[in-house]
């Protein structure tokens, strides 16, 4: 793709490719084609299509409208359940599907993987980008309710942006580590769905995380915490004031997570078309 | 003009065969945690795995502008090595360097996804072989053109035929432009008249445009047409370079030199039962010989011994191509046969076979039961004496002028 002239290139026993990098900024554009073949393919030969990307966060929301916000009577604040909810939906929807698209990409992609080169990590990141458009899809849902209570959010808003990225990252993080064991492990597929619904609880999707009095730092280790809760100050005018030091032990997991996932997926690279 | 564009060194893989059922997680757990660990931190494998070199101690140069054919038997190692170039998998031993962009074609259509149509697909593909969108754009025409499929170009991959597919599929991968290409056995596909298109194709492109062309093909006829020289591995080594003319011979002689001529020693068993002793190949005039003309007809004669009658007692004859297709087959009718020795005899006086080297097999049977199966004799039928006219282009059928034919004026 670059047109300038190819430089010697050396191929040796565990000699990790120089140019791994600018290669991996070179082939950007197969990473966009993955992600708009998955979106493509996605809801081929289904008759409600798009829809689907509705439906199951509505259902979600009102279950947990009714289990949080009506059973348990959970306090919201000045702000509508269910708005409350959603928010929480949001990140969490994101995550979910970025985390377990990344977790089966490279199985998925095996048929490529051991036929053509291309650094690897084009795959995970390709199905991630894949997950943000469902995401948008639920944004619609979001201005519906905020029309509906006629609510409007204000210049937090600007922040959302960076909590989306802290949820990928998260996503990104524990999907590579997902990704590059299951090519060895078949096993950590069904650790993806387990972890999903014990992560939908341990996270603070149905409430909000102001409800806890104490703990509060042990439980932002968990990066979903400090996302869900970045979500809500933004999208919901600062209601759940967010703390700067819950919100920085959440940014750390998330970076220790992804710089890890990183050097495993990376060390584990070289011998995956061996093995997949 | 003649430096080399890849030079390979000492180049060694190895692979480890696991005797078991795949490894789980459940295995390393019981190795021990620290075990995993170091497993999953890409540590070294037990050492109860059998290791396998699939490449051991490869070396060779290729020069810019060359065409160069890879050949060898069925786990030579030929795959391995175009892995390897094409940094699919990395090498155990050794080094490579490589000059130039390479684009490697080791399937024909990595990445088609059958719900996509044709257009989605060149554009899929193409950025999978490497190319960018600009440069798939530019090309797009050529290869809709190249691949005959104008009219279904918005249709479904999956409602394509196979043919209309594998052209779809090559004609991507014919208008790369990478200083080196690497292809496998993928021409095999398609029919024949695609098949010369893209010999063409990548003829034009070796010859007129300087590109490096790495070949490998089961397909003899095809190196010979496109390769100036050739590599042939065998068991993971570099058996012999060279010429691609030479190399090939050396390659058929091995093949014929590696077969048994002889009968196998019968089981206790089968010395109870019915047994073959000898087998005899042999021009019509009693010339014992495992080299043929083509066209000249020929006979195998099969001894074999009965021990205790044989109900329904079959004996047949095959003939199977290098590549393993079973050419020809024939038998003599069932029959009850008493204790004693017989010959049996068939003439080859009515087909025609094309040159190549053939396996010969023999096989005993009695009512449904196997008895003895094997391969007899390796057989080559060359051009060279060649009975009648014989044009020996590649293409021709394996069954050569063995019909009826005749010509009248109207």
């Amino acid at each position: 793709m670059a047109p300038s002239a190819p430089p010697e290139l050396v191929l040796e026993a565990g000699r990790a490719s120089r140019n791994y990098w600018r290669d991996l900024w070179r082939y950007r554009e197969l990473l966009g084609f993955l992600a708009w073949r998955d979106i493509k393919i996605r809801y081929k030969q289904t008759v409600l299509g798009v829809l689907w990307a509705l439906i199951q966060p509505i259902v979600t929301l009102a279950v947990f409208t009714f289990i949080f916000g009506r059973l348990a009577a959970m306090p919201a604040g000045s702000v509508p359940y269910p708005l409350l909810v959603l928010c929480g939906l949001l990140p969490w929807q994101l995550f979910a599907a970025a985390f377990s698209n990344a977790s089966g990409s490279l199985v998925a992609n095996t048929h490529l993987i051991s036929k053509v080169y291309f650094p690897r990590l084009i795959v995970p990141l390709s199905s991630v980008a894949v997950a943000l458009i469902d995401f948008a899809v639920v944004l619609v849902l979001l201005t519906i309710l905020y029309l509906w209570w006629q609510f409007v959010p204000d210049w937090r808003l600007l922040f959302l942006p960076l909590f989306i990225l802290l949820t990928l990252v998260t996503a990104l993080g524990t999907g590579l580590w997902l990704t590059a064991l299951t090519v060895k492990y078949r096993d950590f597929r069904f650790v993806v769905p387990f972890l999903l619904q014990v992560g939908l609880f341990l996270s603070p999707v149905g409430f909000s995380s102001a409800n806890l009095p104490n703990w509060r730092q042990i439980y932002s280790l968990n990066p979903m915490v400090g996302a869900i809760d970045g979500f809500r100050w933004c999208l919901l005018r600062g209601e759940p004031v967010l703390d700067p030091l819950n919100l920085a032990v959440s940014v750390a997991m998330a970076l220790l997570l992804l710089g890890s996932g990183l050097w495993y997926f990376r060390r584990t690279e070289r011998t995956f078309a061996d093995i997949i | 003009m003649s430096s080399p564009v890849i030079s390979i060194e000492g180049l060694g893989k190895r692979y480890y065969l696991s005797h078991q059922a795949p490894e789980t997680l459940r295995d390393r757990l019981t190795h021990g945690v620290r075990g995993l660990w170091q497993r999953m931190a890409g540590g070294e494998p037990r050492p109860t795995q059998e290791e396998f070199w699939a490449l051991r101690d490869v070396a060779f140069e290729v020069n810019q502008g060359d065409v160069v054919g890879i050949i060898g038997r069925n786990g030579a190692g030929k795959s391995t090595l175009l892995k390897i170039l094409s940094r699919i998998t990395e090498p155990t031993t050794g080094r490579v360097r490589i000059r130039g962009r390479v684009a490697s074609l080791l399937e024909v259509g990595t990445g088609f996804h059958p719900e996509l149509s044709g257009r989605e697909n060149i554009f899929l593909n193409g950025a999978i072989l490497g190319m960018s969108r600009a440069e798939i754009r530019r090309k797009f025409d050529e290869i809709v053109a190249f691949a005959e499929v104008e009219r279904f170009l918005d249709t479904q991959v999956k409602h394509y035929s196979s043919g209309m597919y594998v052209r779809l599929a090559f004609a991507v991968a014919a208008h790369l432009e990478p200083e080196i290409l690497i292809v496998d056995e993928v021409l095999a596909v398609g029919d024949i008249a695609f098949q010369k298109k893209c010999l063409g194709k990548m003829q034009d492109v070796s010859r007129t445009e300087g590109r490096t062309v790495l070949f490998v093909s089961h397909n003899l006829p095809s190196i010979r047409q496109l390769c100036r020289s050739a590599i042939l591995l065998a068991g993971g080594r570099v058996q012999s370079t060279g010429p691609c003319a030479k190399v090939i011979e050396l390659y058929q002689h091995g093949l014929a030199g590696a077969a048994p001529t002889a009968v196998p020693t019968p089981t206790a068993d089968l010395r109870t039962l019915a047994y073959a002793t000898g087998i005899a190949i042999e021009t019509l005039d009693g010339t014992l010989t495992d080299c043929l003309p083509v066209g000249c007809p020929w006979r195998a004669r099969v001894r074999f011994c009965i021990a205790t009658a044989q109900r329904d007692f079959v004996v047949a004859l095959g003939l199977k191509s290098t590549d393993g297709t079973a050419v020809q087959t024939a038998w003599l009718p069932p029959q009850n046969l008493a204790p004693g020795d017989y010959e049996a005899e068939f003439v080859q006086d009515r087909v025609v076979l094309e040159a190549g080297t053939c396996t010969l097999l023999v096989g005993l049977s009695s009512g449904d039961r196997g008895l003895q199966q094997f391969e007899a004799a390796r057989l080559d039928f060359t051009a060279e004496h060649a009975r009648g006219y014989y044009a020996g282009t590649s293409g021709v059928g394996v069954v050569l002028n063995s019909m009826q034919s005749s010509l009248r004026r109207l």
